[in-house]
This record gives C-alpha cells, sequence and structure tokens, in this order.
C-alpha cells in the first residue's frame, strides 16, 4: 500500500526535498559536536557498538572524522543466529576507518538465561540482548576511558523502535535528528561502503528480520510522513485532507504516542517546590 | 558620526564559566587592539554562555561587579560591547549588553523581545526589558538590539528614528534548517536577509556578532557580519572563532543617505498616528 497515493506529487517532492540534506554541512556540525561533546567532558576516547548494519556505520564514520582513529573502538557483539554478514560489514567498515575493533560474542552470555526461559519470545529476547549488549560497551567504557557514541535516529525514536537501555542508550547521539532516509543520503555522502549502503536494514535480532517487514512500513513513507506531522507540524485532519491514507496517520501517529515513555527519563513523583527536571533545570553542559 | 574600526569577536564562551571566560575576553580585546578597533563587538551572553536555564540566576551580575570592573576599565582604551546577565537592584535577571567607553558604562539595552518559544526558553528565567533607545558615544549615535529584538522590525524602527547610525546586534543565534541544498543553513540565511534589509533600508550600519561552539548539542554557527548603510557586507566571518573588524565612515554614511533619503522621508507623525490608532482599538 502505498499511503501517499492519493496526495498531491508536489506534496511529495516538497517532503522529499525536506529530507534531503546538505550533507557536507550537516556532516560538518555533527562532526564538531561529536568532538565538542566528548572533549569538554574531559574524555578523548568513543567507544560505538557496531552492529555492521548502517546507523552504527554512520556514527562510527562520524565519530572518527571528529576524534582521529586512535581514539575509537569499534565492539562487534555477535549472537549465534547473527547474520553472519553483520561481522563481516562491521569489520569492513572497522578496517576501512582503521579504528580498532573488539568481537565480543554474546552466545554464552545471554544463552544460560534463554535456556532458563524456554518460552521467551522473540521481543523478550532481543531485548535481552540489545541490554547485553549495552552492559558491554558501558563496560568497555569504563575500560578505555572513553564515551558510548549512539546510534538512534530519529525515525526510530519517534516510533520507539529501539530497546529502552539497550541500543538506545548512549551518552553522546549524533544521529538522533536525523530521519532514517537522510541516515542513507549521509552514510552514502561519507563514504559507508555499498554493500552496508545496499542491504535492507534489520535488527538482527532473529534470522531474516528486516524493520521495514516488523514495523510493516518503509522508512521513505514513513520518514516522509514525519516530516510533515512533526517538521511541518500538519495535524491528522491536515495531513488526511492533503492525501495521506487516514489510518496509515493513525497507525503512525499511535505509535509516536505510545513510545513517548522512550524518550524521556522515567517520571518523577512529584513532593517538594523543587523537582529534578521540572523546576529544578539545569542544562546538560552545566559545569563542563 | 566619526570614522572609527569595528570589531567583532567572534568567539566562543564556556557555559556558566564567568572568570574563564573573563579571561578569553580580555585576550579578544587584546586581538581587537593589535587589529586597530576602536570598539570590539562580543556576541549576546558572552560572559555567561547562553543555554543558561537556572544557571542565570547564579551567573547575574550586578553592574558594579568587579568583573565587570575590570572590562571597564579595558575601556579606556577601546570601547566595547559586551553581554552577560544584570541582576537589576529589584533582583530581576536581564539579558543584558553594554557599551563600555572610557572607564565607564555609557549604556545598557536589556533583551526585549525574550524567545520563548521552540528551541528557546528565555521568558522562563529572565525578565524583559522595557525600552529601545539610541544613545551617544564618542564615535556617534549608536545603539544596541539584542538576538531575537531584530526579528521585531518596530524595534529597529525605533533605533533608527532614535538617531543611530550604528546598530549592534550581539546574538546567540543556533543553526538549524539543514534541508535541500542549502549551503548555508535557513538560521543564517534569515540573519543574512534581515541585516541586509535593515541596513538599507534604515540606512545604517549593522554589526551582527554571532557566536560559535555548542552547548547542549545546540550549534551556534557563528557568520557574523558588518554591513554598511547601502546593506554592502563589509566584513563577514566563518563558523570558527575569528575576529572581523571593519572601517565604518562618516562619509559614506553621508553619501548613503543622499542617495537613499529614506530617513529624511520617514513619516514618524504618521507612524505615531496609527499606532496610536491600532493601540486604542486593541485595548478599549
Amino acid at each position: 500500500m502505498n499511503p501517499f497515493a492519493r496526495a498531491r506529487p508536489e506534496l511529495v517532492e516538497e517532503l522529499d526535498r525536506w529530507l534531503t540534506l546538505d550533507h557536507e554541512l550537516a556532516a560538518q556540525m555533527l562532526i564538531g559536536f561529536v568532538r565538542n561533546q566528548v572533549g569538554k567532558v574531559g574524555f578523548e576516547r568513543a567507544v560505538i557498538a557496531l552492529s555492521g548494519g548502517i546507523d552504527s556505520a554512520l556514527s562510527a564514520v562520524l565519530t572518527t572524522r571528529a576524534l582521529g582513529p586512535e581514539n575509537v573502538t569499534a565492539v562487534m557483539m555477535p549472537y549465534r543466529s547473527s547474520n553472519p554478514d553483520s561481522l563481516g560489514h562491521a569489520r569492513l567498515l572497522a578496517d576501512g576507518l582503521g579504528i580498532d575493533s573488539q568481537i565480543i560474542e554474546i552466545t554464552d552470555l545471554v544463552e544460560p538465561y534463554f535456556s532458563r526461559n524456554p518460552a521467551m519470545s522473540n521481543l523478550r529476547r532481543g531485548n535481552v540482548m540489545a541490554r547485553t549488549r549495552m552492559t558491554l560497551v558501558y563496560d568497555m567504557s569504563a575500560r578505555n576511558d572513553a564515551l558510548v557514541i549512539g546510534t538512534s535516529n530519529k525515525t526510530e525514536l519517534l516510533l520507539g523502535y529501539g530497546t529502552l537501555h539497550g541500543d538506545m542508550a548512549s551518552a553522546v547521539n549524533p544521529l538522533g535528528d536525523l530521519y532514517k532516509s537522510q541516515v542513507f543520503m549521509l552514510a552514502a555522502a561519507v563514504g559507508v561502503p555499498d554493500p552496508i549502503l545496499q542491504k535492507p536494514p534489520s535488527a538482527d535480532l532473529w534470522e531474516g528480520q528486516t524493520d521495514e517487514e516488523e514495523l510493516g512500513l518503509t522508512y521513505r513513507d514513513v520518514d516522509r510522513l514525519l516530516v510533515l506531522l512533526v517538521d511541518r507540524r500538519f495535524n491528522l485532519g491536515e495531513a488526511a485532507a492533503a492525501g495521506v491514507d487516514r489510518d496509515y496517520i493513525s497507525q503512525i501517529l499511535g505509535k509516536v504516542r505510545t513510545n513517548q515513555f522512550k524518550r524521556r527519563p522515567p517520571v518523577i513523583a512529584k513532593l517538594s517546590d523543587r523537582t529534578i527536571e521540572r523546576e529544578f533545570r539545569y542544562p546538560r553542559d552545566w559545569g563542563v | 558620526m566619526r570614522d572609527f574600526r569595528v570589531g567583532v569577536a567572534q568567539m566562543n564562551p564556556a557555559l556558566g564559566d564567568l572568570d574563564r571566560n573573563l579571561r578569553l575576553h580580555l585576550e579578544w580585546v587584546e586581538r581587537a587592539r593589535a587589529d586597530g578597533c576602536d570598539l570590539v563587538v562580543f556576541p549576546e551572553l558572552s560572559l555567561t554562555g547562553y543555554v543558561l536555564e537556572d544557571l542565570a540566576y547564579g551567573v547575574g551580575m550586578r553592574l558594579d561587579d568587579p568583573r565587570l570592573g575590570v572590562l571597564i576599565e579595558q575601556s579606556k582604551s577601546i570601547s566595547i560591547v559586551v553581554g552577560f546577565v544584570e541582576h537589576t537592584p529589584d533582583h530581576q535577571y536581564r539579558i543584558a549588553s553594554a557599551y563600555l567607553e572610557d572607564g565607564e558604562i555609557r549604556y545598557v539595552h536589556h533583551k526585549v523581545y525574550l524567545v520563548t518559544y521552540g528551541l528557546f526558553d528565555e521568558g522562563r528565567y529572565l525578565a524583559a526589558g522595557e525600552r529601545i533607545r539610541a544613545f551617544d558615544t564618542k564615535f556617534g549615535r549608536q545603539a544596541i538590539l539584542i538576538c531575537e529584538d531584530l526579528w521585531h522590525p518596530s524595534a529597529l524602527v525605533i533605533a533608527a528614528a532614535d538617531g543611530a547610525d550604528v546598530i549592534h546586534a550581539p546574538a546567540a543565534s543556533p543553526g538549524r534548517g539543514i534541508s535541500g541544498a542549502a549551503e548555508v543553513l535557513g538560521s543564517a540565511r534569515t540573519w543574512h536577509d534581515l541585516t541586509r534589509v535593515y541596513s538599507q533600508m534604515l540606512v545604517n550600519y549593522t554589526v551582527f556578532a554571532n557566536r560559535t561552539g555548542y552547548e547542549d548539542g545546540i550549534n551556534f554557527y557563528g557568520a557574523s557580519r558588518i554591513l554598511g548603510p547601502d546593506g554592502q557586507v563589509l566584513a563577514d566571518a566563518g563558523g570558527d572563532p575569528e575576529l572581523i573588524s571593519a572601517d565604518l565612515s562618516d562619509g559614506a554614511l553621508r553619501r548613503a543617505r543622499i542617495a537613499s533619503p529614506l530617513r529624511r522621508d520617514e513619516k514618524l507623525t504618521v507612524t505615531l498616528a496609527e499606532l496610536a490608532r491600532i493601540h486604542k482599538a486593541r485595548t478599549r
């Protein structure tokens, strides 16, 4: 189904134009961001969980340009059912960048828990793996005096397509304001190798999984709609009147709304006059 | 006005660290002096950094604060426009830019239009200024408007009507809007447009002093510029810390005002009468 089938072609063109980045400027801002956010808190080094996919590849390229290859460690954490191509692609990227790479198999770590809970769903198993990887990356961060660089893009943050405290965890995230389509464009522009650019995005938590199949949508369409709703501030009625399929809009709005909790710190019960985040508000860069 | 050389210290202040920023200011003052500047303009909140939130109350300074005193002392040999949070005697905290000259505070402008939308939250923490004035300096009549003030054309019309030959625009403008083959950021383009149009239409010099660096993931893109009274760019900066400077001349101002006598023809009486009518209707 094409949710934009009834939309004016000019609208679709306009949304695609919106999604088209000035990639030189974007790369320059993001590289500066990583260098600044890592450096100003007294760190020189960074660590990134490299999955073999496009998001972590882009993050790794930007981070390497920001800090230099000698200061970046890529951690690859395959599970026994992981697609072997994932590891191959991660290696291809890390070798190309000349950054240190570490392989830590997580099969031995998660299997004992899985075997005690044979009825675990794919979702639960995927979450355990994502959080195990987070634990290892953060341990590497402590070992190397390095900050964890994030890989969550704007599309998945809005749709909630990520594991809270798992792959969503990081200290510094250069990708969080880039839609998935923009990640593709920028990744191509900064020289992420072709095999990574060309394969279908996958969380690779189970065999044959692809994001688009699991989400039941294409990144191209959902990014167009998110630009319309989030960046252009169309409401449901306006987006439907512009010809976008109403059920599709409702479905996406539902995902954005129900996943709001993943984008915020845990809610705090208010008792005092000055509650953290509510009245006690300081910049994150306080005192750095 | 007298001929003089103005510089913009396009710098990157440390968030919330007054002492470090004061040292930074002294270095930039030195650079401007070495460049032959008679006046150096610092960006908005140059002594404190921008994304202050609750830090605003900790970094607020009285006008007799000794740290400001250090810069006032410096102004004996070079005039300075510096940005900070002023803690006023009635315990209001305001975004301020002070014009320092000959060891004295010549004028303090408080930002009138606090930005409280989009990524900005100034109105939550700070009090808005209540006046827009031009003021006399040894180089002539000037005015200061801070960042969002310039997004309200009325503020510039007032400054020009009050006789400002030079309008300073200290700013902390974050980069945003990166779609398409933009080459410049959307926010930078807006500033380029408005400073050019205002300079040309109000026939005055404009000194746009933006900052650089990152705070909480926000990038300040620099691109400071000095424009002549015909809208021409006399000096412009890139995205890194940089001193830019230009010679402002009374002759060029005279010629521009003859070529484009918009100030002469401005009908203050009509403007006032119509605004009074509108105000009366709105408040009835």
